[in-house]
């Protein structure tokens, strides 16, 4: 006997609807997580931190122990519940605003001194949930509700590369730029994911995987308009692409 | 110094004595930043954290210390962080958070001349930043002021239990001279102030065998900051009720009782002993716990005096002042309630203590 299976979701991400919006990377990125820690087997032996941002309310999402961070701290915190739960798994989930403006000091100290933790860093290039203000990867000449006239390198700076830049720490021990703009995108991002879990689950060391991902609402572009943009416009500033990974 | 004796008078600085007490009580993580005058404790639980196989991490900012603080009482640690006037601004988002989280934890200031950078001297004028929260929002924070280091070694210990009591933040308000100072102290074990504390079932370990545990303070759309909120309230009330320590001396039949903490209080009652030599009738009432404020004992001193007379001496322009007035605003006429203050980094003497009880006694 055969069995057509229409949909199967994660059994560690909650039943129904996100609020994320539609064409917005998050839920695919959430899917992603979800898969990777059934396949792990780590749902309870995990703790999470959610950021402040679109991702805030991810403990309503991911069925595990959880802690929403203050703005930016994320790498803190979770540094000090690794060091207290050496065995457990600490995901920590930043978006740019998060990890790139205010919590840089944050991700390069944690980065810095190795923590063994897995970072998903999704990139839209906007502030999604204060409605798409300017952010630290705003392409030059995007505009935004606090960019009006396109983000210009004079006054504003370029577009911060948080891959290039954490790279040359050599603490990192794992670091790559992934997309979820398309299907075969999708399949590589599940692909880091999953390493920069089983990295830390393995003891390798500090891992991170930045997500390009698609803000229908924050860029004024349609689900379909936003897929476009990231690979016209995003891939060109991001290159995917692993920019580090020392094998054990 | 060996640090292990116990029972044994032993000689330390106050910010040692903090540091060994939170040996003592089991502090698992300590997180911190260096900045005068408390850096001694960071260099002091560097060694023996580490001697205790216990974690210490230098934070990249005092912000960064205090999210680490957040996250190791999250995961159910015994965590401790300690900084200086400035420092403890700059960990007033993570006070916020952990306030609203319900989180125990120990924080430590010793408080420095302010403000802006201030200088390195004694002050208490973090006093109102202390006992009113400092941070966003409605919430208070335990505040216990040592005066001298066996209470600092005491008042640690002190604070780790009445953190997990209460699930609350409590802060040691030291003071520069009380941090800097040395003085023998009889450095005996772990005394736990209560027979039991309640399990930390809320603590992030991973979800085996039970529903996860969110630590969150985000409530939107639904009425469960307000409920938050009163649960916070309703808290604070309980603390206030089961929770006022202070030192009376020489209040007794006084016709003037002089109101100091910290470091302020040991010159107040020196100044105090050459009066009572003379014959004046001076007492010092000094609060132990700056929040909650022993305010009902105050009053009950007024009560019995026949023409209550009040002096508050601190190193700040009038913090603790407004407490003394809210204690005894319907036993004490205002003008009764006389002030001496000093800003800067300045402290109090004992000659000008005396001066400004001749002005007020004649």
């Amino acid at each position: 006997m055969t069995q057509t299976i229409l949909k199967r979701q994660p059994s560690s991400i909650t039943e129904g609807s996100t609020h994320y919006c539609g064409g917005c990377g998050h839920g695919i990125t959430l899917r992603l997580i979800g898969e990777v820690v059934d396949e792990l087997g780590v749902r309870e032996n995990m703790i999470l931190t959610s950021p402040v941002g679109c991702a805030v309310v991810m403990y309503d999402y991911l069925k595990c122990d959880s802690i929403e961070c203050a703005h930016g701290r994320a790498p803190a915190t979770g540094t000090a519940i690794k060091r207290v739960h050496p065995d457990k798994f600490v995901l920590i989930y930043q978006g740019d605003g998060d990890l790139a403006a205010i919590g840089t000091a944050e991700i390069i100290h944690a980065a810095n001194r190795g923590e063994n933790l897995t970072v998903i860093f999704v990139n839209n290039a906007v502030y999604g949930m204060t409605g798409g203000q300017m952010a630290p990867t705003t392409l030059i000449g995007q505009r935004t509700t606090t960019s009006p006239f396109g983000r210009t390198i004079k006054g504003m700076g370029r577009p911060i590369r948080i891959c290039e830049l954490l790279s040359n720490i050599e603490e990192t021990k794992y670091i790559e730029r992934v997309s979820v703009h398309n299907v075969r995108n999708i399949q590589k991002a599940k692909a880091a994911i999953k390493k920069a879990f089983n990295n830390q689950i393995n003891g390798v060391g500090f891992s991170l995987v930045e997500i390009l991902s698609m803000c229908p609402i924050g860029w004024r572009l349609s689900p379909q308009q936003s897929q476009k943009y990231i690979e016209e416009q995003m891939l060109h500033y991001f290159p995917l692409g692993v920019y580090r990974d020392v094998e054990y | 110094m060996e640090a292990t004796h116990t029972g044994k008078k032993v000689l330390m600085k106050g910010n040692e004595a903090v540091g060994e007490a939170a040996i003592k009580a089991g502090c698992q993580c300590y997180f911190a930043y260096p900045i005068t005058p408390q850096t001694e404790t960071p260099e002091y639980l560097s060694r023996r954290m580490e001697e205790t196989g216990r974690i210490f991490l230098q934070a990249e900012s005092e912000v960064a210390a205090i999210n680490m603080v957040f996250g190791a009482a999250a995961a159910g640690a015994r965590a401790m962080t300690s900084s200086s006037s400035p420092g403890i601004s700059l960990k007033q988002e993570g006070i916020s958070y952990i306030s609203a989280a319900q989180l125990p934890c120990v924080i430590v200031n010793v408080v420095r001349g302010g403000p802006g950078l201030g200088n390195i001297d004694a002050s208490q004028a973090d006093y109102i930043q202390s006992t009113r929260g400092g941070g966003h929002g409605d919430y208070r924070c335990i505040v216990l002021a040592p005066n001298s280091i066996q209470e600092c070694y005491d008042m640690t210990m002190n604070a780790f239990d009445l953190a997990d009591k209460y699930r609350i933040i409590v802060m040691i308000q030291n003071d520069g001279i009380i941090g800097q100072m040395v003085e023998a102290f009889e450095m005996h074990e772990y005394i736990p102030l209560f027979d039991n504390l309640p399990a930390k079932d809320w603590a992030l370990t991973g979800c085996r065998g039970r529903q996860p545990n969110v630590c969150h303070t985000l409530y939107l759309g639904t009425n469960g900051l307000e409920k938050l909120n009163r649960q916070l309230q309703e808290k604070y009330a309980r603390i206030q009720r089961e929770l006022a320590w202070f030192e009376e001396y020489a209040c007794e039949n006084a016709e003037l009782i002089i109101v100091a903490y910290g470091a302020v209080s040991r010159i107040t009652k020196a100044a105090i002993k050459q009066l009572n030599g003379s014959g004046r009738r001076v007492g010092l009432f000094r609060p132990r716990t700056l929040w909650p404020y022993p305010s009902q004992r105050l009053a009950e001193l007024a009560g019995k005096m026949k023409k209550p007379k009040f002096l508050v001496i601190e190193m700040s322009a009038g913090q603790m002042l407004i407490d003394v007035q809210l204690a005894l605003m319907d036993v004490v006429p205002k003008k009764d309630i006389y002030f001496e203050g000093m800003g800067g980094g300045w402290y109090s003497s004992v000659e000008g203590t005396l001066k400004k009880v001749q002005e007020i006694l004649g």
